[in-house]
């Protein structure tokens, strides 16, 4: 016999944990800031040695909002996956629409020193790397849409977009083998992903996706409740079935590609955070779930960052290593648990 | 016209099917209140596609649908959803919903745009709790149901949904003897009490026959549709089945096996 929970304690809980987790990740990093320091320059106290400041407002903090961005959009958009798809194992990689990032920003670095010789791309700033790889996620999901448009059967869809994954992981592949060892390398760091060496204004664009995303997937609530019943119910329900498709995939394309235009693909939140969210708010409801998923996500990408971050030593491990490393055994675990991982 | 404003579903010369392959043609009947209707046929007569093409989810061939006296296609989605309701064959595609939780979906062609339930939502979902015994499965998973009470939360979802017309695709299948006669039972409580039109595909001929109202027979010639009793009389389940297997006795009302 279960009982229904009131989710208010566990919001509160959980947002107490977002700020203890922000605070921990601000407070962590290449140069040791000692944690009161770090209180009073939050504060707005002068602090002892001036490039602390400096370091606190001009790096940890855009760093811990993106690392809040990343976790939650992609989470969401993995949550809105999982729902369209009927599958607990969908995520931002299944449509393809990280793969069409990585094209986007291989075609760039890779591409674009191939067509003009120049083996310096000095010149390619990192805005237009987000750019290039936005460009990327959003050709291959108006793709995915179209296909959309015609085929009904969602698991297909989930397959063709697993199929344009393939495509455009080959293409890169080939345009890795033909390129500069110099690009090649600009290319494998951008796929290690990364939530640091944001300026503000470029959080300020991803908190700006990542908003529309949100507030698209906020729109869709009802349609996503239907969906738990299936397409047939979710039709006799009233639900306008294209209508209500294209804005999720609208909605998790704008989460997950600017995500991974920002920060690189990363792997495992998107598929993991929902599952592991449903373990404290034990529903289906999206009205919780949004709100809660999203939370959850910014937590474990501040905790991986702080990991990554390796306190007190000038190295940085790539975040996306950090993220498997702790995705896949909870994907594991929850599979062996629950022995049928349901969404 | 008082007649016409009782009519909740009319279909004349209905043909159904796929694309240019029509399944079943010539059907024509027609269903006021609290009506309990099954349609019977064999396998592949084309009883599920006609339940698909009535729900909406796909084209007729040819014909005429009427829901409340304006042509199906007419309706908006929402006024749809508003006028009728369905149990599918396929499963929830989530399980991990609890019994309320499923059953509250029902509720959503009434509920503003964020799905909030008011208190005459609850109240709702609170009948059909109580209607189809499951008010101490409420809070259960739907994965920790049997097949039995997994369907009775289906169609107390149905109910939640409010509409005159309720349709379902064979709701007695996989189900034992007393779980069949319980759900069948409960169905027609449901058309009886709450003046509900209920149109259901069934293999289950002499419970059928026992509990409906009117009965359907699709035989892919023309389609007769009546009484239980004036069907027996005009001996038309006896053309049901080819004759050397089985044999339909008029006076219990059921199917003898030849020995």
């Amino acid at each position: 016999m279960h009982t229904p929970k009131s989710y208010r304690f566990s919001f509160v809980l959980i947002m107490v944990a977002l700020l203890l987790a922000w605070l921990l990740n601000i407070s962590s990093g290449s140069v040791s800031i000692p944690f009161g320091a770090t209180l009073s320059s939050l504060w707005g106290k002068p602090v002892e040695v001036a490039s602390w400041q400096y370091i606190i407002y001009d790096y940890r903090i855009p760093k811990a909002f993106t690392a809040i961005l990343v976790g939650g959009g992609l989470s969401l958009s993995g949550l809105m996956m999982q729902t369209l798809f009927r599958n607990p194992l969908a995520g931002p990689f299944v449509l393809g629409i990280s793969s069409g990032a990585s094209l986007g920003a291989a075609l760039l670095l890779m591409g674009a020193s191939l067509a003009t010789g120049l083996t310096s791309i000095a010149f390619l700033s990192d805005i237009s790397l987000a750019i290039a790889a936005s460009i990327g996620s959003f050709l291959v999901l108006l793709v995915v849409m179209l296909v959309a448009q015609r085929i009904k059967d969602t698991m297909a869809l989930l397959i063709i977009g697993l199929m344009f994954g393939s495509i455009t992981s080959a293409l890169v592949s080939v345009l890795a083998y033909f390129s500069s060892a110099e690009s090649l390398q600009r290319f494998i760091f951008w796929s290690f992903g990364s939530v640091g060496d944001l300026s503000s204004e470029q959080v300020l664009l991803l908190g700006g996706i990542v908003a529309l995303g949100t507030l698209l997937g906020i729109l869709s609530i009802k349609a996503l409740n239907a969906f738990l019943l299936g397409e047939n119910y979710a039709l006799s329900l009233g639900v306008s079935l294209k209508k209500s498709r294209l804005l999720i995939i609208i909605a998790t394309g704008l989460l997950a590609g600017g995500v991974t235009a920002f920060a690189g693909p990363i792997a495992f939140v998107g598929l993991a955070v929902p599952h592991l969210t449903r373990q404290i708010f034990d529903t289906m409801e999206h009205r919780i779930l949004i709100p809660a998923v999203f939370l959850y996500g910014a937590i474990l990408m501040l905790l991986c960052d702080t990991l990554a971050q390796l306190p007190n030593t000038a190295n940085v491990l790539p975040i996306n290593a950090i993220t498997s490393l702790v995705g896949a055994p909870v994907v594991i675990w929850l599979l062996v648990r629950k022995r049928k991982m349901m969404f | 016209m008082s007649q016409q404003n009782n009519s909740i579903v009319k279909i004349k010369e209905l043909a159904v099917g796929y694309g240019s392959k029509t399944v079943a043609q010539n059907i024509n009947f027609e269903l006021e209140h609290g009506v309990l209707c099954g349609i019977v046929g064999v396998n592949g007569i084309g009883k599920s596609t006609l339940l698909r093409t009535l729900a909406g989810f796909q084209p007729k061939l040819s014909g005429i649908i009427e829901v409340k006296n304006k042509s199906l296609d007419k309706h908006s989605p929402s006024e749809l959803a508003q006028n009728l309701s369905v149990v599918l064959t396929e499963q929830p595609a989530s399980k991990n919903l609890t019994v309320q939780e499923l059953i509250a979906l029902g509720r959503q062609p009434y509920t503003n745009w964020i799905g909030t339930l008011t208190s005459a939502d609850k109240e709702h979902i609170q009948k059909s709790l109580d209607a189809f015994l499951l008010q101490e499965l409420r809070f259960n998973k739907c994965h920790e149901l049997s097949d039995g009470q997994l369907q009775r939360v289906l169609i107390a979802r149905a109910m939640a949904q409010d509409t005159p017309l309720i349709l379902l695709d064979e709701p007695t299948t996989h189900l034992d003897l007393y779980h069949k006669v319980q759900i069948l039972k409960l169905l027609q409580q449901l058309a009886h009490q709450n003046q509900k039109t209920i149109l259901f595909t069934t293999h289950e001929i002499d419970l059928a026959i026992q509990l409906c109202n009117k009965i359907l027979i699709l035989d892919g010639d023309n389609n007769p549709f009546g009484d239980p009793c004036e069907l027996i009389e005009q001996k038309h389940f006896e053309r049901l089945f080819p004759s050397e297997m089985v044999q339909f006795d008029a006076k219990t009302g059921s199917f003898k096996v030849n020995k």
